[in-house]
């Protein structure tokens, strides 16, 4: 991202969408809208004053709300540009007519509470989509308790709260009594490979589950894990081996069958009822903490922005590759990659990703030999 | 090649000759609201060498970047040295601001006094300043060292090497070509279109394997950029990122030498001979690979088909999963209801690794048309005898006994036998199944740790039709950056052979670098390390091994660091 945002040949526009797409291969032109900041990015160099002042508290979408921001903020520690933003809809300034705190602390005067809208236009001999991925709300599955139960998370929440610079500092601290969390169930195909959700498989999370277990028992020893599974589907390279030491070194429980219903007893345990289809019994299981790996499916704005730059998608919202090359989409000149296309893991995006970059060049530079 | 100087370690200018200017940021209030900045500046000002110092409220920014320039020009400073944040986003805004003052860009140093300092120190204060003085100190010791460096640039030879001529061969070298660049594609086999002029049909798409892997040959062959040499295999290999020669052996005993900038390797992957597995006998008990041949000629198919996945894979011996065998498995065995609904068909799996969209909606498809699973486990794998094969179901509870005229197995993904022998010319490493090993396995999915040598395909790991394709743009992509730039360059932060006669040639460095970035040279006056500086990172592996001490690291010689260490331990 660093590298990225360095590059002299990249123009970075963050906080911005893409509104409009006119022309053909070799000549697009885009309409972007930059939505504002209120801060000046030329100025602002993050360095939080005005974030520490700032009077108003906002649940904070990147920890996936298990904390507050405020509401002039950095998305992320290490976003690219490190500028903050003030959110306009929870800013008091802007609901209430006054504050201005942020304003009066800033030393480098970034502060700007005329800024307005831009729309930029930007010529393009060829457009890649790599809009990734969102995670379904696991809250259509009310058999799995997700909102209702309280120690009932998905792989999202719990990768924040792993994490050191996360809301609990990488502790593994449940939500209904912040006490550590030792049991954990993780519960694959929560809306994947299921029609009345999303058909499809989302690739990634049999391996992320071991990972989050693993990591588990990195941060307490007396962590103990359970994977419930269907096909245990880990084929990219070495996942295997990495399956095997989950089992082996980490004593992660790998149990074959579906869980049918998670409740939850008087103390805020949710139960699991499940059915082991290699010992074909039905049975419950307590636990601390229960992770739903949530199917991941197109990004919330995939269909509009599809609708804008005219490629066809799936029944499922990914876009289509066409045609001999796997990143080519039905428009000549708009390619894509990564999850966009369908689920996919970090090495297959990032190859795809040069091959998208290949089909680019080989098109800009067709059009600068024609011209 | 412009390298930087390889002459004997520099003499420290003379004391009095160092001018070095010391700009203490505040960073707003990320240092100064925890240390006393005003205290660091203050001590710099003490320190032998500095005649200039300066507290920024933020040294990066458009002010503090002109003080610098200032400070530079006003007081004649011969060395710069930053105490502000971190190297990575701010290192290159500070070079510049000396080169524009006019100082050498490597006559800068850069002191975290932010995340190494402030931010981890936030309670204590004092103890914070007083380290902030420690590293202040330590990168004066060392500033007062530095020497000019030049960037090292290197012409690259514009063509490239395309090791096998497969599906993933063929693509990446098209790729490259369509863009006017010039490719080298060595097949080893008669002929190109490598593991798909065996195969029938394909997934997801339902392609006829030969018909896409001849058009792709036909555009290569009449494809003016592109050379082809089949019956062909590199033999040697010398050289490095822009400037490879390959020797090339050919079928008929004649070898030629190409010269390539960069090498992509693509030499594949073949599915192992299923022998001494489940009776295996090329007949009744056959491998997929032949099965493929049986469903492509097509004829009296036989009525009832039994597949038994992971032959060969996912046990102790060979852990790992061959990824895309239950694929071809549900594709093969739709194919046989396709043509005769009536045939029974089973499918004998451990686990079913249709991941993604496609694979799921074929799943879905084979069993609609009547395709049965069973699931078997590790423990318990099926047996074959007798046109029979028993299984026992986990789920059911119960064991089946299966007709069977028919048994395919879907045996382990191999590597091809060509890739040790080539791993060791190129100097790149395998894993311990064989398989290319890349510079990083989820960021650069496409790369070699050595520049301008790149992998896709199956000889990475084992990788659908379509994955392959898309790792061979990926890595034609890569390759074509070098050969598109027409040169590369190098921060001059190399290793360097200070003296030739303190070499005695024992290979050890070349040995340990994990680059290819050197080469061991007969010279009259016997064998030498040779340092190829485009290819060095700059690790210092080399430097630290050599136990002649004939290698020095430039930017970060022993005087350098000694000098650092010494400061720190005298204390303030």
């Amino acid at each position: 991202m660093l590298d990225a945002g360095r590059h002299p040949n990249i123009n970075m526009l963050a906080y911005s969408e893409v509104e409009e797409v006119s022309g053909a291969e070799g000549d697009f032109t885009v309409r972007i809208r930059r939505k504002a900041r209120y801060v000046d990015e030329s100025l602002c160099n993050a360095c939080g004053d005005c974030v520490a002042k700032c009077p108003t508290k906002v649940p904070d979408e990147f920890d996936m709300r298990l904390r507050d921001r405020r509401a002039i903020y950095l998305y992320f520690a290490q976003g690219i540009p490190a500028v903050m933003t003030i959110d306009a809809e929870n800013c008091r300034y802007f609901t209430k007519g006054k504050c201005r705190v942020c304003e009066k602390t800033c030393q480098k005067k970034a502060i700007d509470f005329e800024q307005e809208d831009r729309w930029v236009d930007v010529q393009a001999g060829a457009i890649v989509v790599a809009t990734g991925l969102d995670m379904l709300d696991p809250q259509v599955l009310p058999q799995y308790g997700y909102g209702r139960l309280k120690n009932v998370i998905t792989g999202l929440e719990y990768e924040r709260l792993i994490n050191a610079t996360g809301p609990t500092g990488g502790h593994l601290f449940r939500p209904s009594d912040q006490k550590l969390a030792e049991k954990v169930a993780y519960v694959q195909c929560v809306g994947s490979r299921d029609l009345n959700h999303c058909r499809y498989c989302s690739s990634v999370c049999c391996m992320y589950s071991i990972k989050d277990a693993m990591l588990a028992r990195e941060h307490d020893p007396n962590s103990k894990s359970y994977i419930f599974h269907t096909d245990f589907r880990n084929v990219g390279k070495w996942f295997q081996n990495y399956e095997r030491r989950g089992a082996e070194e980490y004593e992660i429980e790998y149990i074959r069958g579906r869980v049918g219903e998670i409740e939850e007893d008087d103390q805020d345990n949710p139960i699991l009822w499940y059915e082991d289809t290699e010992k074909r019994v039905v049975r419950p299981l307590q636990v601390d903490l229960v992770v739903l790996a949530a199917a991941a499916t197109p990004a919330k704005d995939a269909p509009k922005l599809a609708g804008i730059l005219g490629v066809e998608e799936d029944e499922n919202g990914f876009v289509k590759a066409d045609g001999e090359s796997p990143v080519d989409t039905t428009v000549p000149g708009i390619f894509a990659c990564g999850f966009a296309l369908g689920p996919k893991d970090i090495p297959e995006s990032v190859a795809e990703a040069s091959a998208a970059a290949a089909r680019v060049a080989e098109t800009l530079e067709r059009k600068h030999d024609a011209a | 090649m412009t390298r930087p100087k390889d002459n004997a370690p520099e003499k420290p200018e003379r004391e009095k000759d160092v001018r070095i200017g010391v700009f203490v940021c505040r960073c707003g209030t990320n240092i100064a609201g925890f240390l006393d900045t005003e205290a660091v500046r203050e001590y710099a000002e003490s320190l032998p060498g500095v005649v200039f110092t300066k507290e920024n409220l933020f040294t990066c920014s458009e002010s503090g970047v002109a003080e610098i320039k200032r400070g530079i020009q006003e007081n004649n400073l011969n060395r710069v040295v930053v105490a502000a944040c971190t190297p990575r986003t701010h290192e290159p805004t500070f070079r510049a601001a000396c080169e524009e003052a006019g100082l050498n860009a490597f006559l800068f140093e850069f002191v975290n006094i932010r995340e190494q300092c402030s931010w981890v120190h936030k309670a204590e204060r004092d103890l914070g300043t007083r380290k902030a003085k420690d590293l202040v100190r330590m990168g004066v010791a060392r500033a007062a060292l530095l020497e000019p460096q030049e960037e090292i640039r290197a012409p690259v030879h514009p063509g490239a090497l395309v090791i096998g001529g497969g599906i993933a061969g063929l693509t990446a070298a098209l790729s490259l070509a369509r863009r006017g660049l010039e490719v080298h594609l060595v097949e080893r086999e008669p002929e190109l279109g490598g593991t798909l002029r065996s195969l029938n049909r394909i997934y997801p798409g339902d392609l006829d394997a030969r018909a896409l892997v001849s058009s792709r040959i036909k555009e290569v062959e009449a494809h003016s950029k592109i050379h082809v040499y089949t019956s062909t295999q590199m033999s040697a290999l010398g050289g490095y990122i822009g400037n490879y020669r390959a020797t090339l052996a050919h079928g008929d005993e004649t070898s030629s030498e190409i010269k390539a900038g960069v090498i992509i390797v693509a030499t594949g992957a073949h599915a192992l001979v299923p022998e001494g597995l489940y009776g295996y006998d090329g007949e009744r008990v056959v491998s997929q690979l032949q099965f493929e041949e049986e469903l492509r000629n097509g004829r009296d198919l036989p009525e009832r088909v039994v597949m038994i996945l992971c032959a060969g894979s996912r046990n102790r011996e060979r852990i790992y999963c061959s990824r895309i065998c239950c694929m071809t498995a549900i594709k093969n065995a739709i194919l046989v209801k396709e043509k005769n609904p009536s045939a029974s068909v089973h499918v004998l799996y451990r686990d079913l690794q249709c991941y993604g969209v496609e694979n799921e909606e074929i799943l879905r498809t084979a069993k609609k048309l009547g395709v049965r699973f069973v699931c078997f486990s590790e423990a318990k794998p099926p047996e074959v005898e007798d046109g029979r094969v028993r299984v026992w179901s986990d789920v059911v509870g119960s064991e089946f006994t299966l007709g069977a005229d028919r048994v395919v197995l879907a045996s382990a993904l191999l590597p091809d036998e060509s890739a040790g022998p080539l791993a060791k010319m190129l100097k790149v490493p395998v894993d311990a199944d064989g398989f290319f090993l890349e510079a990083h396995v989820k960021l650069r999915p496409l790369d070699f740790a050595t520049d301008g040598i790149f992998v896709c395909g199956a000889c990475h790991w084992p990788a659908s039709v379509g994955e392959s394709m898309a790792q061979a743009l990926g890595a034609a992509g890569r390759a074509s950056v070098p050969l598109r730039a027409g040169e590369v360059t190098v921060e001059p932060i190399v290793s360097a052979l200070v003296d030739d006669a303190l070499c005695r040639g024992c290979g050890l460095c070349a040995s340990l670098c994990p680059y290819g970035a050197i080469e061991m040279v007969e010279t009259e006056e016997g064998t030498k390390a040779r340092m190829i500086s485009v290819a060095c990172k700059g690790c210092g592996v080399c430097a630290s091994t050599c136990y002649r001490r004939a290698i020095r690291m430039h930017h970060y010689t022993d005087e350098q660091l000694q000098a650092q260490v010494s400061a720190y331990l005298k204390g303030s």
